[in-house]
This record gives structure tokens, sequence and C-alpha cells, in this order.
């Protein structure tokens, strides 16, 4: 069948579409807690303008933000923010790990330092470097549009790192008995709700009294 | 060349009321140090003596350390705004428990000082009007600046919730 179209019509998916506007609209959200955050703002400011990739606005409101940027090391106690903050922001978002501090921990191999923030939050793109030269970040942002391009959906429903993520989930669980009072870190409560629901073969002795 | 500093000494009055303190002097740094049961009496009577300022409260573990026969060494950084003069307090406290009069009633500054130490070695001040934890979260259990606490924690830093696309 035979479609008649004037010239000045273009015909693409709509799925194509809204990638091609989210990936030109980034709006990051500035998580930066080191000296990787100094690179950060060099690379919003006028040298290396980060407007020309259309990811500009900084925004410190998670609601307002697709793509957080984490830019330096985070301890544990700043990590349940770091998650209410991902939270937070809306569907469909994505994370820049930059740095060697907040992709491994760097050279902060210490008890106060989490190792990486990817063992607990999702991350999209690892920017290597200590810090990381703007070009870096801009490079991580360039290719996050290829990513998010190719990949990004209506939702962000499939994704579907649960499987992969488990894995990890299973390594803290074998740690065993730690010095963090489970009970009262509102967090681990939630996720144990979560863990609760998701998982119906689940001896009933473990779920709670009803 | 002049000697700037202050000629090393403790106060007379001091001296006189605290018998058989252990004073010694180290490149011009005069160095005190107490048993725990009169360090509150001892640093009342400084305060009093002119050492108005509380400079630091911190604390070593000699946990190991070659030669020492106690294992925490509390010390109290003097300093004497209107005479220039510094003194250094020494307590050295044991396992288990140990604990020492705050002197929060003395420096009223020295009340998040001691939740640090409080925080970081688990020395107890008695009579501290609010001994929380300063810099680690609530929920931490250990004393991680003591010795026998490992260097990479035991996994404290692993015990959060694993968020996932799932989630979001």
């Amino acid at each position: 069948m035979a479609l008649e179209l004037p010239e000045n019509v273009v015909v693409s998916r709509l799925d194509e579409l809204a990638n091609w506007c989210r990936k030109n609209s980034l709006w990051p959200m500035p998580f930066a807690t080191a000296c990787c955050g100094i690179e950060l703002m060099a690379t919003g400011a006028s040298k290396h303008d980060l407007a020309r990739f259309g990811a500009e606005v900084f925004r410190f409101s998670p609601r307002q933000c697709d793509l957080m940027i984490v830019a330096g090391r985070v301890v544990m106690k700043m990590l349940p923010v770091l998650q209410r903050i991902w939270l937070q922001m809306h569907e469909p978002k994505w994370c820049i790990s930059m740095g060697a501090c907040a992709s491994t921990g760097g050279v902060f191999d210490t008890y106060a330092v989490v190792q990486g923030i990817d063992r607990f939050i999702p991350v999209d793109m690892y920017v290597p470097g200590c810090p990381p030269r703007p070009e870096q970040l801009i490079q991580a942002i360039i290719d996050l549009q290829d990513k998010i391009q190719a990949e990004g959906t209506i939702t962000g429903r499939e994704f579907g790192t649960r499987q992969r993520q488990a894995r990890k989930r299973a390594l803290v669980e074998a740690l065993g008995p730690t010095g963090v009072d489970a009970a009262r870190n509102p967090v681990v409560q939630r996720d144990l709700r979560l863990a609760l629901q998701d998982s119906p073969s689940r001896p009933s002795a473990a779920s709670p009294p009803r | 060349m002049t000697d700037p500093l202050p000629q090393p000494a403790l106060p007379e009055s001091i001296a006189a009321r605290f018998a058989g303190l252990d004073v010694s002097a180290f490149r011009g740094q005069t160095r005190v140090v107490v048993p725990a049961a009169e360090a509150h009496g001892l640093l009342a009577a400084l305060r009093a003596e002119g050492f108005d300022l509380l400079v630091d409260v911190t604390c070593v573990d000699y946990l190991e350390y070659r030669g020492a026969t106690r294992r925490y060494g509390l010390v109290y950084l003097l300093a004497s705004t209107g005479g220039g003069q510094r003194l250094t307090v020494r307590v050295f406290l044991d396992d288990p428990q140990p604990a020492i009069p705050t002197v929060v009633d003395v420096w009223p500054g020295a009340e998040w000082l001691e939740r640090e130490v409080w925080d970081m070695f688990g020395i107890r001040f008695e009579g501290h009007p609010d001994l929380r934890r300063l810099l680690m979260p609530e929920a931490f259990t250990a004393h991680p600046l003591r010795k026998d606490y490992p260097l990479q924690g035991r996994g404290e830093r692993h015990n959060f919730p694993v968020l996932t696309r799932d989630e979001g």
C-alpha cells in the first residue's frame, strides 16, 4: 500500500522521537561531594559549555532532573541520602558515576566510604579519572545520549537489572551481621518489604505477622 | 636567637594544690599527666587560673604500642588567651569501659569535642548532657579509631539495600 505524503512530513516511531527528545534535553542532578564536583562545575561553565549537548540545566531538586551525576566519594552516612534522591527522581532517569571514588571508592578503602555506588544504585556510565577532565564527562554524556537513543523507552521498565543486582544482594547478605542496626534504617525496612512482596516462594515464617 | 615562647611552667598555685603531678616539658611545651579521678578538679582549677580556652580534646589508642602500659591516652589541649601560655593535660584510661567525668561544666565548648572522642574511641564522659555520636551514623555500633577495629570496617559500608531499575 503506497501512502502519499507531502515532502515536508517525516515519518518516525513515537519511541524514536521520545528518545531523541530525551537525549537532547538531559537535566543533570549534581550530586557533587568532592573534587570531581569542581570539574563538574567547569563542565557546565562557559569554557566547556555543556549547553552544546542540551544538558546545561543543572537543577538541585531531584523532581526536576533525569540525570544524576555522582561526582566524588560517597560515605556510608550519605548513601541513604543518595538512594532517597535517586528514588525521588522521575522515570526515565539515568546515572553517571563520575571519577574513581564514586565508581570504586578510589583510594578511600576505609570503613566509612562506599566502595562504588553501583553496589547500591543502578549506574549507566562510568567516568574514569581522579578527577576526570570536563572533556571526559562530556564524552560520557555523549555516550549516554547514544545509549538513550538505543535503549530508552517510555516506561524504562525493561532495564531489568534485578537478576544482575540479586547477585550483589546475595553478597551483602552473606556478609552476615554488621554494625548497622537494620531495624532503625527506613531504607532497609522498605527494601525488606519489597523483597517479601516479590518472592512468594519465601517460607511463610519469614513474612511479617498479619 | 631568643626563645619566643613563654617559659613552660605550671602555675604555682596549681603545683601546690595538686601534689605529685607528673610534669614534663618538651621543646617549649608543658605536659601534665594526671590520674582520671583528679582530672576534673585539675582542669577546673586550670580554668580558674586563666586557661580559658579548651583548644581540643582528643585521644590516642596505645594498643600494642611499644613500651605502653595503659591503653587510652586522653589529651586536653589548653590555652590562655590572656597570658599566651599553652598546656597539655594527659589522662590515661584502660579497658574495660574507659570513662572520665565530663568537662562540659568547665568549658561548654567541650560538648562536641567529647562527643567526637566518644564516637571514635568509646571513652564515656560521665555527666555529659548529650553523649551521642558526632560523626558516624547513629546506628553505628563500633568505635572506629580504636586500633583493634579493622581499617575496612566490619561490613558496615556494605549493609545497605540495593536499588534496581525496577524499584525506581
